[in-house]
């Protein structure tokens, strides 16, 4: 680098107020114009665009899941045929685990990590705008497959045989594999942004023992998705490969196994629980710091279990596999290991608790969210203990138990959290509150609607009723359990009308939010609601854990970054002292076109293998323009 | 909120090598997920063997030649991939060129040298589960070689324009860092698709 021109560089401290505000926006702004918004690379414009396209996948799977409930609130009815329950109950499932659940817990990571560790954007801001397009388009695919009557019907974790070309020659168990490839893309890739923007580019002085706790939990997850999502995607690529090339590596006659699959999918499948469910913890200690109005207590033991937590999950994935016939010494490791990670778990709980304790709770609606989830996800827990018992999972696997304790470890776990959130970080998004009083009604709708819907299934899946049944008979007895528990599900339904009505009614009537409505400690608190294109004017220095409790006067900054092109700061690793000034990306179209080249790939190679030959140049092609130098002064730096 | 200034960090370089980049951490988390990946398809081989009385199955074990060749070649790659490294870090650009052209003829051989390994597995992926697991073990190495082959080959041509400016040579030190894992991961893999056939 010439110093020559550094030092003719315009930097911050030459600029203050509204003049470096607009000279900063001038150069972080995504450009206008629907091209220009095809280019952006704000994590706060990929990160709303994930979120409000997860929670459209969840509207979705919600409408399936009416669907089912309509079909089974009585017996023998004709509503949905046998058929189209399998593609629907598939269809949900995969929707919500892979469409709503992991991608939404990373679309809010992707928008509030780095307004959170104090930064101007996410690191590698293309890769994260590539990712959101290969979820969008993975996504789609699996939506427009159904609509076309080639939707998945093999459950959602598509066991062979059944996925075999044998007993499945449509194309439906290849678009439920490819489904995958993509989602585990777009996860995969956001992953490694995490990781790399909470390890280099916290704001100064924000050593590992002032991250917050969502910060915490994302990263966790981060590495959870790195180590568990490259076992789904040998295993899709495995299935798609005995589907269409003969490869025999699920066909028993030649020395294939089906229980590999078993083994493949859970390695990845038990994580991906902890997936879900550890943000919603970190989202959870956000909101009771803030409306027990006192830091979380037991700071470094929440960092412990949640880091425990994400060890132990990957010693339990065979606690699905309990009824193939195991070893029995192996049965009893993995029933020890998968009670034993109800210790974390519960210490957290007991942390959130003393936190209440000895606040000054505010009952506002995200505090009510997550009391419900605590009531909730120890139910959860109770039914997962007794479970993780093989005798009892033997008797009970497959029925309407195991599907209730999921429900309320999942929507307990996680979605409980997540209303929570959306009503916490709104603010911050839009700059406006939602409506307090339609948010408690919402609360107690889903609260109340949530039990009456999967509390029932608890008892009908002990008399028998098993899963993934499309009807029943009236003598079986399990009629009135399921009406209520269609009427529950349609209360609970209603409850997230209630929220899409407020959402709406907010986005143009709500209250204005000012920065820091809630009066809450951490930095995406800051700056203004909504945060502009550049998050802060200068990066703050951190000298505190809750550093807006700290101070709420003044907040001390850093100058000296360039007020000419794009530049973060990178930090180093555990004591975040700054490094270097590194120029980040412009906006780019390169992105989505990769995105493109890489659907056209992906989608092609499940009907044939000579995708890979005509499909790989385009994507060398985009991929060349993304990483080719434009001539910007960012890239010369 | 009222900002008060409490430190400058105008005289911070622009680009820094190693640990104190984001590409280098990035590469490190790819490479992280991807060795998990061979993680995995070495499981999958593993359980494979394990659940067949008959190992390999219908087929005799590769030949051992392309394989060996290419375990040697890749150790002695790291001697110019190394150099390639100090030269970068002392953004020598001639000599950054030149190493860029023979690393990538070196990553060219590899992959002839791959092809001619593909062809003396003596199993078809259609024979057995073992073909099967084989060839995608090998599919999966070839995918990492040819991409960092693709990528050295860019960033070659890349140095020879304008474009070369100092932060480039911290990509071609995370380019160098990238092909240490691709010669690491085949190491394991050697030993499994070649030798444990044999054990
Ligand atoms: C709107 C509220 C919901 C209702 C009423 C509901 C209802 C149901 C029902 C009745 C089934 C069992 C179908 C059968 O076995 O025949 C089911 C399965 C399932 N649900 Fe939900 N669900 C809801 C929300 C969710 C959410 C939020 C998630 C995940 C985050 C989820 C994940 C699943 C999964 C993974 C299955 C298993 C699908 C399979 O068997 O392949 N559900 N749901
Ligand atoms: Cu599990």
């Amino acid at each position: 680098m010439s110093m020559a021109a550094d030092d003719r560089e315009l930097r911050d401290e030459s600029l203050d107020g509204l003049q470096l505000s607009a000279q900063l926006e001038r150069i972080w702004r995504t450009p206008s114009g629907l091209l220009g918004a095809l280019m952006s690379v704000d994590h706060k414009v990929v990160g709303r665009r994930y979120i409000v396209t997860a929670f459209a996948f969840l509207l979705l799977g919600g409408i399936l899941a009416m669907l089912m409930r309509v079909q089974l609130a009585g017996p023998e009815k004709t509503f949905l045929s046998p058929d189209k329950y399998n593609q629907i109950f598939t269809m949900h499932g995969s929707t919500m685990m892979f469409l709503f659940a992991v991608p939404v817990m990373e679309a809010f990571a992707v928008y509030l990590v780095p307004l959170m560790v104090g930064t101007r954007n996410i690191a590698f801001p293309r890769l994260n705008a590539f990712s959101f397009w290969m979820f969008l388009f993975g996504g789609c695919f699996l939506w427009i497959s159904f609509l076309l009557n080639v939707g998945p019907d093999v459950g959602w974790f598509a066991y062979v045989p059944l996925s075999s070309l044998q007993f499945t020659p449509t194309k439906r168990a290849d678009v439920w594999a490819q489904m995958i490839t993509f989602t585990e893309v777009a996860a995969l890739a956001v992953a490694v942004e995490i990781v790399v923007t909470v390890f280099k580019l916290r704001a100064p002085g924000m050593t590992l023992d002032r991250i917050p706790l969502f910060v915490w939990a994302m990263l966790v997850t981060a590495f959870l998705v790195m180590f568990a999502m490259p076992s789904i995607m040998v295993a899709s690529t495995s299935l798609i490969l005995d589907r269409l090339v003969n490869t025999r590596f699920y066909d028993s006659s030649s020395g294939g196994h089906p229980l590999l699959w078993q083994h493949l999918f859970w390695f990845f499948g038990h994580p991906e629980v902890y997936i879900i469910f550890i943000p919603g913890t970190g989202m959870v200690s956000m909101i009771l710091a803030t409306f027990a109005r006192r830091p979380v207590i037991g700071y470094p033991v929440i960092i412990l279990s949640l880091i425990a937590i994400g060890f132990l999950s990957f010693g339990l994935w065979v606690h699905h596999m309990f009824v193939t016939g195991l070893p029995q010494l192996g049965a009893g490791l993995f029933t020890a290991s998968s009670m034993l990670i109800a210790v974390p778990s519960g210490l957290q709980i007991f942390c959130w608790l003393a936190t209440l304790w000895d606040g000054r709770p505010v009952y506002r609606t995200p505090l009510l969210f997550v009391l419900g989830f605590i009531a909730i996800f120890v139910i959860g827990g109770l039914s997962g203990v007794m479970v993780a018992s093989v005798p009892i999972d033997t008797q009970v696997h497959d029925t309407y138990f195991v599907v209730a304790h999921f429900h309320y470890v999942l929507i307990g776990g996680a979605v409980f959290p997540l209303l929570g959130a959306v009503y916490y970080w709104f603010p911050k998004i839009t700059g406006r509150m939602l409506s307090e009083s339609v948010g408690r009604w919402n609360f107690w709708l889903a609260f109340i609607g949530f039990n009456v819907a999967f509390f029932p299934m608890h008892i009908l899946g002990l008399i028998g009723m098993p899963r993934r049944v499309y009807t029943y008979t009236a003598e079986m007895g399990w009629e009135r359990l399921n009406l209520l528990s269609s009427v529950g599900a349609f209360i609970f339904a209603l409850s997230f009308a209630l929220l899409l009505a407020n959402v709406i009614y907010s986005l143009r009537k709500g209250a204005r939010a000012g920065d820091n409505p809630w009066n809450a400690s951490t930095l995406e608190w800051a700056t203004s609601s909504p945060p502009p294109p550049h998050n802060f004017d200068r990066i703050p220095v951190v000298k505190h854990r809750d550093p807006l409790w700290a101070d709420s006067e003044s907040l001390p900054v850093v100058a000296g970054l360039s007020a000419e092109r794009r530049e973060v700061l990178l930090t180093s690793l555990a004591e975040a002292e700054p490094q270097v000034r590194e120029a980040s990306p412009e906006p780019s179209i390169w992105p989505l076109l990769t995105a493109i080249a890489t659907t056209v790939f992906f989608i092609g190679s499940i009907f044939t293998p000579w995708a890979v030959l005509w499909g790989t140049p385009p994507m060398a092609i985009t991929l060349i323009g993304w990483f080719w130098p434009t001539g910007s002064r960012e890239d010369e730096a | 909120m009222k900002q008060t200034i409490v430190r400058n960090v105008a005289e911070l370089p622009t680009f820094g090598f190693g640990p104190r980049s984001g590409p280098w951490w990035g590469a490190m988390g790819f490479m992280a997920l991807e060795g998990m990946g061979f993680a995995i398809a070495i499981g999958t081989y593993l359980y494979l063997y394990a659940v067949n009385p008959t190992w390999p199955i219908g087929a005799s074990p590769p030949d051992l030649w392309p394989g060996t060749v290419e375990a040697a070649l890749y150790l002695l790659s790291i001697i110019p991939n190394e150099y390639t490294n100090r030269v970068a870090q002392r953004q020598d650009l001639p000599r950054v060129r030149i190493c860029l052209i023979v690393m990538s003829l070196i990553g060219i051989v590899l992959l002839v040298l791959r092809g001619f390994e593909f062809a003396h597995l003596n199993t078809r992926w259609d024979n057995s589960a073992y073909g099967s697991v084989v060839w995608l073990i090998l599919g999966l190495h070839t995918t990492h070689l040819a991409t960092d082959v693709g990528d050295t080959v860019v960033l070659a041509v890349l140095m020879f324009t304008h474009h070369a400016k100092p932060r480039r040579f911290s990509d071609v030190t995370d380019n160098v860092f990238y092909w240490n894992f691709v010669v690491l991961a085949w190491l394991p893999l050697y030993f499994l698709l070649d030798w444990v056939p044999r054990l």
